[in-house]
């Protein structure tokens, strides 16, 4: 039942390089000039599934250092899809400028067409104007780093040998989760507001001035407290550890610091898209949709294609229920698809209830621009936070429990009626706040004077303790980088009351300088 | 916008990182491997195969927060009944509902699939055949060429224009031969002075032509090409060791031996023949087996057909023997015999047995690995005999310091590979353990 005037794009599932760039043109009109996305500019490359599979084993990344790790992910990936539990990504796309899109050789030509809208231009526009990715990326850089970072690490091995730069890798990526700026930091203010502000401060003391505090008597004179200083100095507290370890750790060379800081970049740069994972491929699945629909509308995609496209549009979007077995949880994909297309909706053809919700939307009628302005500036938890609406609640089913420690039995908290909405959605943005999902850890001291060690401290939120196996591995890691004891005391968020500490000396001298 | 083939790039990026990983888990996985022969069939012992290590030796800690305890809560789609308020019991293993299952401590396996030649470089890793000394060149493609340098003489074909050209070019420098140009240089002059218009330079004239006719005597006498400047490709056949191998199974297949006895004979000789194939380009199996008399049979028949007899062990031997002496000359031949019995033995014909063992067979093989095989379940621990049995109280006299011969036990599965290894372990030169 297509009824546009345009031929079809193609017919049967067999694709040619010829075809790929009519099926690329086609929908870059319509993400051009109908959705009005803005993108970098498109590489497509057709890859076969074997270099699919390495792709995947080194985060995805066309270049990528060699370490141990990544040959075990590879191990387990192949493992996987050689029995045939997991079937691969039809496509892998890459932040970077040129924007850069994989797809495989096996896809039909339907399978092309959603893979370009998916990746080329839904993830493509979502990379350049999300403000996280702002913020913290640099498309452009990426590759040539990433082939900095490889030659580096490479020219390093040759030079002090594997063993030593597998160490320190094995190291650093242990506290690659605590290896990211969470905050963009200050900007050093120009001298200019320095001094105005300097001016101010003694203006104001001119005007309290009065000679009676004179013949106050004068208290005990106290020692100036070098911890405070010190603290200062180093920049204390500080939760970025491997950039604490970069700048401070006495032991560590020079090329030891720069793997240190390669691998917290790589960190800092994987950071967005921990906190966009729903949003992103909300925004990928929602423009594929948009296009392939247009496509098929304007009699450039035949019903057959379609019934394909909605086929696997659906599974990607398959949300299961919690009791079905086949629950893993929340579907980035479905929610994500779910919420964007609700909140199309809202802008619409709004409900009363959406017009309480959503005042500032409902009914605003421009369902593209509220959603590429949503897309700019919102994260998971904010996005969830502000426009999970009640109906996509309803339509879920979705309920809260709480699991309290003390509590023999679960409670079910809230489901979805009235009084439940406001509560699930927000414990649902929680669910995706890195900040409440990561343990908050942080340096807060050295003891520099005596035996230079380092303390640490995890802020215990709802009684939730670290692992402990793990901890002691990592924490053995950051003292070899550190080179002297190590301690991690875990306090609660309120009280401050200690409930364990983890204190860890390094290996023989750790892995910095011997002190020969 | 471009659109890149990439399917013809290069594969197999992940190759070193996948080898650094075995390199690390080198211990573990060597461990797997050799405990995965207790579980599988032995025919598919040199496919390639998936192995199982413990997740903690590759694991990769990252500061997390534990999966059960503290208070949480949780969001789940598709409620059914629950309302407001309902107690649901906590799961058992557990706090948390099935949320964080697979992600956090549950997982200490770590599942993966070896290619053949990976398994099999860390199934028989550090183990060396004996006496690899006695290697054989036999006729046929024994004789291998390569090349080494060049040569003043040798067939047209192999001559090498390089480096020809290379000593043509350096003797026409050194002698000074005339190029072209020069000699064009000087007709060219000679012609102008030659012309009618020409100005008048007497003896100029006479000059050049004898400067030119002399360079075209010297063109002349330094040839272009010498046969001093050829060189030819030189080969010279080198001898290649092609060690060829064969090896003698011997079993006793009267009554007194039961299933699971062949089975482990099997798994021996299954060892021996992966181990051999891999030290030897060219290994032949010879099945002999025996009750009261042997036949040479072919695998099928002896690991599967029973038959009914005495025992005489000698019979296996003296067959051996003739086979050896129709097919494989011990000059040629790397001679492997590996048999196997229960020990039963008919006692008169042990000091038979001896004796050929002694004076025939040990000065032609390579090794002789005699396996007892028991019941399953038997108290003896391996390799140490509380009773010896008639053929291993005769064979045992033998076994001497020459060291080719070795004696071992094995009642169950899982002491197969331990005694394989043992026996086949690497050793210093002249630490060789004489069997016992």
């Amino acid at each position: 039942m297509s009824t546009g005037p345009g031929p079809l794009l193609f017919e049967g599932g067999d694709w040619s390089f010829d075809l790929l760039k009519r099926i690329f043109d086609a929908v870059e009109r319509i993400a051009l000039e109908d959705l009005k996305l803005d993108t970098y500019p498109n590489q497509i490359e057709v890859i076969t599934a074997e270099q699919m599979l390495d792709a995947y084993s080194s985060t995805g990344m066309p270049l990528f250092y060699k370490h141990w790790s990544f040959g075990k992910q590879f191990l387990s990936n192949e493992m996987l899809y050689r029995k045939g539990m997991t079937g691969l990504a039809y496509e892998l796309v890459i932040n970077s400028s040129p924007c850069i899109s994989y797809v495989m050789e096996e896809n039909s030509a339907m399978m092309q067409t959603l893979v370009i809208s998916h990746a080329a231009f839904g993830h493509n526009h979502f990379f350049k104007n999300n403000y996280l990715f702002k913020q913290w990326t640099d498309a452009e850089g990426i590759l040539d780093y990433l082939e900095f970072a490889r030659n580096y690490i490479t020219s390093c091995e040759e030079r002090y040998g594997q063993n030593q730069v597998e160490r320190l890798l094995d190291a650093a990526h242990a506290l690659m989760r605590q290896g990211v700026h969470r905050y963009p930091r200050a900007q050093a203010r120009d001298l200019k507001m320095e001094a105005q502000r300097e001016n101010e401060r003694h203006a104001h003391q001119e005007r309290v001035y009065d000679d009676l505090w004179r013949t106050m008597p004068k208290a005990p004179k106290q020692a100036s407290t070098p911890a405070g200083d010190r603290r200062k100095a180093l920049n204390l507290p500080q939760e970025n550890i491997l950039y604490f370890l970069e700048k401070s750790a006495p032991r560590l060379q020079a090329w030891q610091r720069e793997i240190l800081r390669i691998i917290r970049l790589i960190a800092q740069y994987f950071y967005p898209q921990m906190q966009t994972k729903v949003m992103n491929e909300g925004t990928a699945t929602y423009v594929h949709y948009r296009i392939m629909t247009m496509l098929h509308e304007r009699g450039q995609l035949g019903d057959g294609a379609f019934m394909e496209f909605l086929q696997s549009h659906t599974n990607v979007c398959h949300q299961p229920t919690f009791d079905s077995g086949h629950y893993g949880g929340i579907n980035p994909y479905a929610l994500g698809f779910g919420m964007m297309q609700d909140i199309a909706g809202i802008c619409v053809d709004p409900t009363a209830e959406d017009r309480e919700w959503f005042p500032d939307i409902a009914g605003k009628g421009d369902p593209d621009g509220v959603l590429k302005h949503i897309w700019a500036n919102y994260r998971d938890e904010s996005f969830v936070a502000q426009f999970l609406s009640p109906r996509l609640i309803r339509a879920w089913k979705l309920f809260k429990l709480t699991d309290h420690q003390q509590d023999p039995a679960l409670k079910v908290d809230a489901i979805h009626n009235e009084r439940g909405y406001r509560n699930i959605r927000r414990a649902l943005g929680r669910h995706y706040d890195i900040g409440w999902q990561e343990p908050d850890i942080q340096i807060v001291d050295v003891d520099l004077t005596g035996d230079r060690r380092l303390m640490l401290e995890h802020h215990v939120t709802n009684g939730v303790r670290l692992a402990e196996g793990d901890t002691a591995k990592v924490l053995q890691h950051l003292a070899n980088l550190w080179g002297y004891e190590v301690c991690l005391d875990e306090l609660e968020r309120e009280g401050g009351k200690s409930l364990k500490r983890h204190s860890v000396k390094p290996q023989g001298s750790g892995l910095g300088e011997t002190a020969a | 916008m471009h659109i890149i083939d990439r399917r013809l790039n290069p594969g197999g990026k992940s190759l070193v990182n996948r080898q650094r990983f075995l390199q690390r888990a080198k211990t573990l996985v060597q461990k797997a491997v050799r405990d995965s022969l207790k579980d599988r069939s032995i025919k598919d012992l040199d496919q390639e195969s998936e192995v199982t290590i413990v997740r903690d030796g590759v694991q990769e800690p990252t500061l997390r927060r534990t999966a059960t305890g503290g208070n949480r809560d949780h969001i789940f789609p598709g409620n059914k009944d629950y309302v407001e308020g309902d107690m649901i019991p906590r799961p058992s293993g557990g706090g948390g509902a099935g949320n964080n299952a697979g992600s956090g401590d549950g997982e200490d396996e770590f599942r993966f699939v070896l290619t053949r030649e990976e398994f099999l470089d860390l199934f028989l890793d550090d183990l060396e055949l004996p006496e690899m000394a006695k290697r054989r060149l036999v006729a046929g493609d024994a004789q291998g060429v390569r090349s080494a340098g060049y040569t003043t003489s040798g067939s047209p074909a192999s001559l090498s224009v390089t480096r020809t050209m290379r000593n043509s070019l350096s003797r026409r420098i050194a002698l000074r031969r005339p190029t072209r140009e020069e000699i064009r240089l000087i007709e060219e002059e000679i012609a102008r002075l030659e012309a009618p218009d020409a100005p008048d330079a007497p003896g100029e004239l006479e000059r050049l032509r004898a400067e030119h006719e002399r360079l075209v005597r010297r063109r002349n006498l330094v040839s272009y090409i010498d046969p001093i400047d050829l060189r030819y490709r030189r080969h010279e056949p080198t001898p290649k060791p092609i060690a060829q191998a064969v090896m003698f199974c011997l079993m006793d297949v009267s009554g007194s031996m039961t299933e699971h006895m062949k089975d482990l004979a099997k798994r021996f000789y299954a060892l021996l023949h992966l181990f051999l194939r891999r030290c030897y380009r060219h290994v032949e199996v010879v099945f002999i087996r025996h009750t009261d008399r042997a036949e040479e049979v072919d695998e099928q028949t002896f690991f599967y057909s029973q038959e009914t007899g005495g025992t005489l062990v000698s019979s296996a031997l003296e067959h051996m023997l003739g086979v050896v002496a129709a097919r494989y000359r011990p000059d040629d031949w790397n001679i492997y015999v590996a048999q196997a019995s229960d020990g039963d033995n008919v006692p008169s014909d042990n000091p038979k047995s001896i004796r050929l063992l002694e004076e025939k067979i040990l000065p032609i093989v390579q090794y002789f690995a005699y396996l007892e095989v028991g019941r399953d379940g038997d108290p003896m621990a391996m390799g140490i005999p509380s009773r010896s049995s008639d053929l291993w109280g005769a064979y045992d006299k033998v076994a001497g310091p020459k060291g080719r011969m070795v004696m071992r036990k094995v009642h169950h599965r899982r002491e197969i590979y331990p005694v394989f290894r043992e026996l086949f372990q690497r050793r210093a030169a002249g630490d060789r353990v004489s069997g016992r």
